[in-house]
């Protein structure tokens, strides 16, 4: 399945845009997720931290995703 | 309703806060004003750049407030903060809690801020004069 992923921040910087593109297996995890973009994309595992939000909540690794969520990359938050 | 919580793009208007907040009922409120700071770790700051995810930050700033009101004894929440470019002395975010003893007030108002910073999906970049970086992205 093609899943398309929002980025903010140094993601952003990372992807070369606001949105990636990556092909997953159906019934993936956040895990295989999280594995496919840093493989694609290694400067995320030079990051502080970095989290994946699915309809706009906080994932654990081992949740399932599908074509229809919303996903983030959430990169280390600093708001205020 | 005792929640306000917003994300503009304009500048936030501290006396509209203040007069959201204030009720007959409340002995107290407490108001946490951010500001942008000129300096950082000896580097002179030109301005500061702030991005949301506007659907999910709202969501954890509910959740947030949410948690003040069942940990302290407060009346009304208010988180608002602010996106886009923002230059030295400009607000990035205000928060105001009242209620009807300061006690709680307080503590509420710092909860809310410290976890703010933690949990909530809002990046800020720092521009200085010779290059910029989004803060805490690295280690």
């Amino acid at each position: 399945m093609n899943i398309k992923i929002l980025a903010f921040g140094i993601a952003k910087d990372i992807f070369g845009g606001s949105t990636t593109n990556i092909q997953l297996d159906e019934n993936a995890t956040t895990k295989q997720l999280k594995t496919h973009l840093e493989a694609a994309y290694p400067r995320l595992k030079q990051l502080a931290s970095y989290m994946v939000a699915v309809n706009n909540e906080y994932a654990d690794d081992a949740g399932a995703i599908t074509e229809r969520d919303e996903i983030a990359i959430i990169p280390p938050v600093s708001g205020g | 309703m005792n929640t306000q919580i917003e994300i503009h793009t304009e500048p936030l208007n501290i006396q509209s806060c203040i007069d959201w907040i204030m009720s007959p009922h409340s002995g107290g409120i407490d108001v946490f004003i951010g500001t942008v700071r000129d300096m950082t770790k000896g580097k002179t700051v030109v301005r500061l750049e702030f991005e949301a995810y506007n659907q999910m930050a709202i969501k954890e700033m509910e959740k947030i407030s949410q948690q003040a009101f069942d940990n302290w004894p407060v009346q009304k929440v208010l988180i608002h903060h602010r996106t886009g470019v923002l230059a030295v002395g400009e607000i990035p975010v205000i928060i105001a809690v009242s209620a009807a003893h300061r006690a709680a007030a307080f503590e509420a108002c710092r909860y809310i801020i410290d976890t703010l910073k933690e949990t909530v999906p809002i990046w800020k970049k720092e521009v200085f004069e010779d290059g910029e970086v989004w803060v805490a992205a690295h280690p």
